[in-house]
């Protein structure tokens, strides 16, 4: 994304339908990485994010 | 696209430093109480029987806490630089996934005015993803006796999910009925309770146990305040109108 200061309001740069999308677009990304971080049961994942799921007080084990 | 890639960038950049920040906080706070907590768990001498067998003489019932699922043929990552390195990873990949979660929602009630209301939602996010679910289902360590693994993620979420739309409710709506029915639903979870283990039997003292809620607590409330912040100070600065 350009850092130019002068870009539209995000608000005003999308129709309402094209920004219900985006933002669930977006959520579902969130969901997906923080679920495949702290929720997968693939062993390799939970290995590799033990100490962060027992940090995060994710459910382990 | 602008909006979604808008969210993307301004999470990266706080997941992040977030992420990265909050690597160094475990590795002084709750990393050393996780190893320590595992040499318990390895001196028990039903450890590690992936609850293939369960100890039902003693208790009547199976022993979660000895049924600790780690597989003994998949890959984990070696002791030293290595687990170092994929716990930084995690961080910031889950550090960047609360991120984006985070701008989500605050986009819809009109996104991050600057660092100071970030830190709001932030804080928002420590209740809703640390302070509510921890109620029920205390930080553990490795060898604590636990319930299910299904069923508590089930409650995890849950509780996650209605502790956050309680708090919209509350913040977002002013009629009094709806405050009254916000309070109800961040409360539901806690009166079906989280799942319980079958026994509280463990080998890793109490002290021990409690310190590291103390941390992971403490810990989360600084990564959320400063997550929140570095994404309103990054949705201000990158996103402002014209």
């Amino acid at each position: 994304m350009s850092t130019n200061q002068t870009s539209l309001p995000l608000a005003a740069a999308a129709t309402p339908a094209s920004r219900i999308l985006q933002l669930g677009l977006a959520a579902f990304l969130g969901l997906f990485v923080v679920g495949f971080a702290g929720f997968s049961h693939i062993s390799a994942v939970h290995n590799a994010a033990h100490d962060v799921r027992h940090s995060l007080a994710f459910p382990c084990h | 696209m602008t909006l979604f890639r808008n969210i993307v960038f301004v999470s990266a950049l706080a997941g992040l430093v977030a992420g990265f920040a909050m690597t160094l906080m475990q590795y002084a706070g709750t990393v050393p109480l996780i190893l320590q907590a595992e040499t318990y768990e390895t001196a028990q001498p039903v450890a590690h029987d992936h609850g293939a067998t369960v100890d039902a003489g003693h208790h009547g019932e199976g022993v979660v806490a000895s049924a600790h699922e780690h597989d003994a043929q998949a890959w984990t990552p070696a002791d030293g630089f290595q687990r170092s390195a994929f716990t930084a990873l995690a961080n910031i990949a889950t550090a960047i996934g609360f991120a984006i979660l985070l701008v989500t929602a605050s986009e819809l009630a009109g996104g991050l005015s600057g660092w100071r209301q970030g830190i709001f939602w932030g804080l928002a996010g420590f209740a809703v993803f640390t302070l509510a679910p921890g109620l029920g289902l205390p930080p553990e360590l490795p060898g604590m006796p636990v319930a299910d693994l299904d069923h508590r993620q089930v409650w995890w979420v849950a509780t996650a999910v209605a502790t956050a739309a309680g708090l919209a409710l509350l913040t977002f709506k002013r009629a009094l009925p709806l405050a009254v029915l916000a309070v109800g639903i961040m409360v539901v979870p806690h009166l079906v309770g989280a799942p319980k283990p079958p026994s509280f039997e463990t080998a890793v003292p109490e002290t021990l146990a409690h310190d590291f809620v103390v941390m992971v607590s403490i810990v989360s409330l600084v990564f959320w305040v400063l997550l929140g912040g570095l994404a309103g100070y990054a949705r201000s600065r990158f996103m402002r109108a014209a």
